[in-house]
Order: C-alpha cells, then structure tokens, then sequence
C-alpha cells in the first residue's frame, strides 16, 4: 500500500485578522499514530486544521505528508476532511450521498470498503435507501464518519467529530480510529472529548492570541 | 466527474426543482411583455427574439447564486477545493455543466413554445433557440465566476446578478444580433453566431479558472 | 371536491384517510365506469354531429376544448373550497385534495390551450392571439403552475399546506379581477382586430355533445382526483413510516 509514513509540521503559524492564533507549531506523527489538539474555544483548533487540510493558507510554517523514501506527498490526494458540516445532501438518499463520495474522492492510496459495509460498520444497517435529511443529527454525524471509510485516504483530519454523537457512538467513533490507525493510517483530531485512543499524542493550544507584530490596525 | 454531474443533477431535479423552477421564470416574464406593450402581433414577432433573450437571460441567472452556495452551506464545498488545481477547475467545469443541463437546456426547449406566443416565425424561432444553445451554457460558465465569489457573502442572491448581467452582455448583443440575421435579409447570420460560439468557447475556458480561483481565495 | 354536496355526518367521518380510504376504493370503480361510459357517448356523438358549414370540421375540436376550459376554472374553485377548508376547518382531507387537484386542474388548462391553439391556426391563421380569453387562461395556467412548484419546493406537505391555502385563495379573489382587467386591457390597445371566437349561436346538435362531453370531463375529474388523493395519502403514510424507521435504527436518535 502507497502512503505516507509521517506527517510533519514545522513552525505553523495561523491567524484570524490581526491576532495571531498559534505560532510555531511542531509535531511529526508517524504511522499508527494520532495527535488530539485540544484547547478552550476559539483557540484556533478549526484553524488549524483548515490549514493542515490544504484549505487555508498558513502565515507561515509548512505541513507536509512524507513517504518513506522522503519525497513529498499532496495532502489533497492523502487526507480526509471532516470539518463541522456534514458534507451531505439531505434530498440525496445516504446510498447516494456515500457513493458519490466514494468514488469522487477515490484516491490511489488504496481502497475504500463498500458503502453497505461503512454503514453497517457506523452501526446504520438499513438506513441506505433513505434519504440523508430523514437522519437525526447523531445518525447524519455516523454517516459523515462512513464517509472517510469508503474511500481510503491514510490522513485523517477531523474537527470535532464527535459533535453530536452519544456516548455509544463516541465508543463506536473510537473503535474506527483505532481500526484506521492499525492498518497504517494516522489521524490528527481537535476535539473536547477524550477519544479513549492508544498512540496518542495530544498538542493543546494555549487560546492566548497575540496582536500581529508589525502591519496590526490596533 | 460523472459522479459530481450525476449527484448535481440528481440534486436539481428532486425537491425544489432548478430546473422546473427556471423555466417558469422564463415563461412568466416573457407572458408579461405582451401586458406591457400591448396585443400588436406584428410587433411582438419584431420584438420576440429580443423578449425570448431576455428572459433566458434572466431566467439562468436565476438559480445561479446556489451553484456554490448549496455545497457550501452542508460543507460538501470544502472537499471540493481541497483538491489539486487541475482537478479544481475541472470540477467547476463540471458543476458548471451540470448546472446548464438542469436550467438552461430546458430554457433552450422552453423557447419554441413561447415563440409561439411571440407569433414569431418558424426561423425565428430555429435561431434563437439555436442561439440560445450556443449563448446559455456561456452564461452558466462565466456565471460560475459570480457565483464563486459570491459563496462567502450571506446574501449572494442579488449581488450575483449584479455581478453577472454586465459580463454576460456581449452575449446578449451577439445572441440576438444572430438571431435578427436569420429572419431579416441582407444581413449574414454566420458572423455574430461564429463570434457567439467564439466568446462561449471562450468563456468556458475562463470561467471555471476564474472561479476555481475565486473558491480558492474565499475558503476561510 | 364531492364533499360539500354530502350530508355533515359523512363529512366529518370523511376527515379520518383510513375511513376515506375505504369510501373511495368502493366508489372509484362505479365513478371510472360512468366516466369511461360518458366520455365514449360523448365522443361518439361529437362525431355523429353535423360539421358546420363555416369551419368544417374543424369544429369538432369544440367539444374536446369548451369543456377543458370549464374544467380548468372548476378545478380552481375546488380548490379554493378546499383551501378553505385547510384555513378555516382545519380538515385534514382538504390539503389532500387542494394539493393533488392542482396537476389535474393545470393538465385541463394545458388542454384547453392546445385544443384553442389547435384551433385558432386554422381559423384566425395564427397559432396564439393575446385575445383577452386567451390571455386570462394563460395567466390561470401560470397559477397553476405557480403553485404546484411552491408545493414542490416544500419538502414537507404539512408545512406547505397553509402557505398554499393562502396563495390559492389569494389567486381565487383574483380572477375576477385578472379577468376584468385583461378585457379591459385588450379591448383598449387593440379594438374589435381580433377576431371574435363567437361563432354560430349553438344549434342543439352541437349542444347536447357538449353537454355530455363536460359531464364526462367531470367524472374524469373526479375519479382522476379521488385516484391522486388516495396516491398522495398513501405517499404520506410512506414518508411518515420511512422517517419512523430513521429515527429506530442504531440506537434511535442519539442526540
């Protein structure tokens, strides 16, 4: 399998406006791997992954996924997304919804599992021919889960993913992670919760924030 | 990509209906010119092509605001542009298509049917659906770009159209120019069609690089 | 809706689908037998009657468009009624029947459109005319449609039910109006150019076809629309049943 051995940040910084979020921001998690940002609200945590993630341009610092040999790998072909939405349709029925993302996010890192079987594996079995607006905000949350299953990406990036689930399905969301780690995958998660993970790393950002030096209004 | 055009469509012709929505738009405001102007057949035929143009116009700005703005509000937008650049504007492209296949063909099958009531002349009527042909997918292409930068804004609804009728008017002129050189005589209708087709060709290949840029910058 | 004409006791025991269910499964096969039944009398007697000696048989067209056009504006008025009853008694049949009449009231729109179409090419040599006749069914065809596509846009039919109620009736204390001012309109800009589609006065042999011909479109209507009321309560039970077993599976709504 294709992938990446480590993920490394080296000297990210971010801001929102003029106040600098966090700055230098180092890590390295390898295979097998998570790290758990924590932090009080508006920390920076969302931030963060956005710019991990490729959608949000860094002030500066890099982050990149390296395989094994060292050559450099696009995060936009080796990482799972999941922000605070759900990224479903709600008039689409959840077989719909999962399939399409199965094979628009298809990647040559390896195979995704079927859409039946990352629904069955959220703990869903039947919900398939419904469509996803019928869900409650739990079971649309385990579905937005199911997504990262069916197709295989080894990077997870997960923001607050366990935003509205009970305590069964965060023990469920826990079992998944450490599936995906098992089978060589990493993940990098911001969240409240304690995920009940072994291999983890946590990073906590302050929430202090510093006026930008230099071109600040204030 | 067949995906994304498969689940787009899909999308536009369940609940709400773009596309059913889109041409009743066209069909009510072409209906109200007549109110307007007045019953004078004779010069309703003179006018049609121009009406007909008009309302297609109108109409495919129409739902042009929720081309990004739906996939933003559910988050699907995020894993859109977390894509490589090419792939980007591909999709775009793609979106762009799909959102011409649900409102703008129909306004292009619409148009016979409200030639009809302009008592335009069967010529008239070929070319301006002709035209229509050529002239709606380039308002959906460089439509794609209002619409882009418009996700970030909470009222994009408007500001699209502002944004977009002016950009859209070169197809306006050679759009009806053409659609007048096949009914009226000495003029030749190839030269404004061939320039129509020119700036669609041309702005299919802007539009969706502009707004793949625009998507880029307005992620936060 | 057939409601109004029967007794209070039946009207509200009609309020129950299950109970309207049953009624109307045993009265849909008897009111589809006389529609099929009227409408073969009436097209067979279209045929038999003379072809006048102005418009040849063109003419025929008359009975396949006269009673489309009543039709389309019947249909309104049920569902005017209809809408009253969602707005004032609340009665949950009557959504049912505003909801699914409107696709059935636009198709006799539609058809009395094209028919008229049909027959002004011959007669006046175009295929449209905005006479003022014309115009005020075409408005009551976007209507129509109007309403159908703010029922589409509702994914939930209880919630579209008032709005709807509202618009339709809204639309119904218009008509009078539109039509008045579309007379007014034409006849201002254009006088007496268009040609009148007043014709023969109606000679019992073209009469009596027209008259079987509307009881037949109204039969047709009424099975077509108790068929939909029942389709469209089925359709609810589905779409309630299938958000029931949304909400049982993996551990309910975990929340």
């Amino acid at each position: 399998m294709r992938g990446p051995m480590q993920a490394v940040a080296t000297k990210l910084k971010g801001r929102r406006g003029d106040s600098v979020l966090f700055e230098d921001i180092d890590f390295t998690i390898a295979r097998g791997e998570a790290l758990v940002i924590t932090g009080p609200n508006g920390a920076g945590k969302s931030t963060l992954l956005r710019i991990l993630a490729g959608l949000l341009a860094a002030d500066s610092g890099e982050f990149s996924l390296r395989d094994h040999d060292g050559t450099e790998l696009p995060v936009s072909d080796f990482a799972h997304y999941l922000g605070h939405r759900n990224a479903m349709k709600r008039e689409l029925r959840v077989q719909e919804n999962l399939s399409f993302w199965k094979s628009f996010q298809r990647s040559d890192s390896g195979e995704g599992m079927d859409v039946d079987e990352a629904i069955d594996l959220v703990g869903l079995t039947g919900v398939a021919h419904l469509p996803f607006g019928y869900l409650s905000a739990g079971q649309q949350r385990r579905i937005a889960l199911a997504r990262l299953l069916v197709s295989y990406r080894p990077l997870w990036l997960l923001d607050e993913p366990t935003a509205a689930l009970d305590k069964r399905s965060d023990r469920l969301f826990a079992d998944l992670v450490s599936r995906h780690l098992a089978a060589g995958g990493l993940a990098i998660a911001a969240t409240h919760q304690p995920l009940g993970l072994e291999n983890v790393r946590s990073l906590e950002l302050s929430g202090i924030h510093s006026a930008a030096s230099g071109e600040s209004w204030t | 990509m067949m995906a994304l055009l498969r689940r787009d469509l899909a999308i536009a012709t369940r609940s709400g209906g773009a596309a059913m929505l889109g041409v009743l738009f066209f069909l009510a405001v072409v209906a109200v010119i007549p109110f307007g102007i007045g019953p004078d057949l004779n010069l309703l035929a003179r006018i049609g092509p121009a009406i007909l143009w008009i309302g297609a116009l109108l109409a495919s700005l129409l739902g042009l605001d929720r081309l990004f703005q739906a996939d933003r509000e559910d988050g699907s937008l995020d894993m859109l542009v977390m894509q490589d650049w090419v792939t980007l504007v591909l999709t775009v492209f793609v979106k762009s298509l799909a959102h011409w296949l649900a409102t703008g063909l129909p306004l292009v099958l619409a148009a016979p049917l409200l030639g009809l009531l302009m008592n335009m002349s069967a010529t008239a009527t070929g070319a301006v659906m002709l035209t229509l042909l050529v002239g709606t997918p380039a308002i959906s292409f460089i439509g794609a770009v209002g619409a882009a930068v418009a996700v970030v804004l909470p009222r994009g609804g408007l500001l699209v159209s502002i944004l977009i009728l002016p950009l859209a008017i070169p197809i306006l002129i050679f759009g009806v120019s053409a659609a007048y050189a096949a009914v009226t005589d000495p003029d030749p209708f190839l030269p404004p069609f061939m320039i129509l087709s020119a700036i669609a060709l041309f702005f299919a290949a802007l539009g969706p690089v502009a707004a793949a840029a625009a998507l880029r910058g307005a992620s936060d | 809706m057939s409601d109004t004409t029967i007794s209070q006791g039946w009207f509200t025991s009609l309020a129950n689908p299950t109970r309207f269910l049953a009624l109307s499964g045993r009265i849909l096969p008897y009111l589809a037998t006389a529609a099929v039944l009227s409408l073969v009398v009436g097209l067979y007697m279209s045929f038999a009657a003379p072809e006048d000696y102005q418009q040849g048989i063109t003419v025929r067209i008359m009975f396949i468009h006269v009673p489309a056009a009543w039709l389309a504006m019947m249909c309104y008025s049920v569902m005017a009624v209809a809408s009253l009853g969602t707005l004032v008694w609340r009665h949950p049949l009557a959504d049912v029947a505003a909801k699914t009449a409107l696709p059935i009231g636009a198709a006799f729109t539609f058809l009395s459109l094209l028919t008229g179409s049909l027959w002004g090419r011959p007669m006046w040599g175009t295929w449209w005319v905005w006479d003022a006749r014309l115009t005020s069914v075409f408005v009551l065809f976007l209507m129509y449609l109007g309403l159908m596509a703010l029922h589409k846009a509702m994914d939930d039919p209880a919630r579209a039910a008032r709005p709807a109620a509202v618009l339709t009736l809204v639309g119904f204390v218009n008509i009078p109006i539109i039509k008045f001012s579309v007379d007014w309109w034409n006849t201002l800009h254009q006088p007496a150019s268009v040609i009148r589609m007043d014709g023969p006065t109606i000679h019992p042999t073209m009469l009596y076809p027209l008259l079987v011909m509307a009881i037949a479109y109204t039969l047709i209507f009424f099975t077509l629309h108790l068929m939909a009321m029942r389709n469209e309560i089925w359709r609810r039970r589905v779409q309630t049943m299938r958000r029931q077993a949304a909400q049982s599976i993996g551990g309910g709504a975990s929340t």
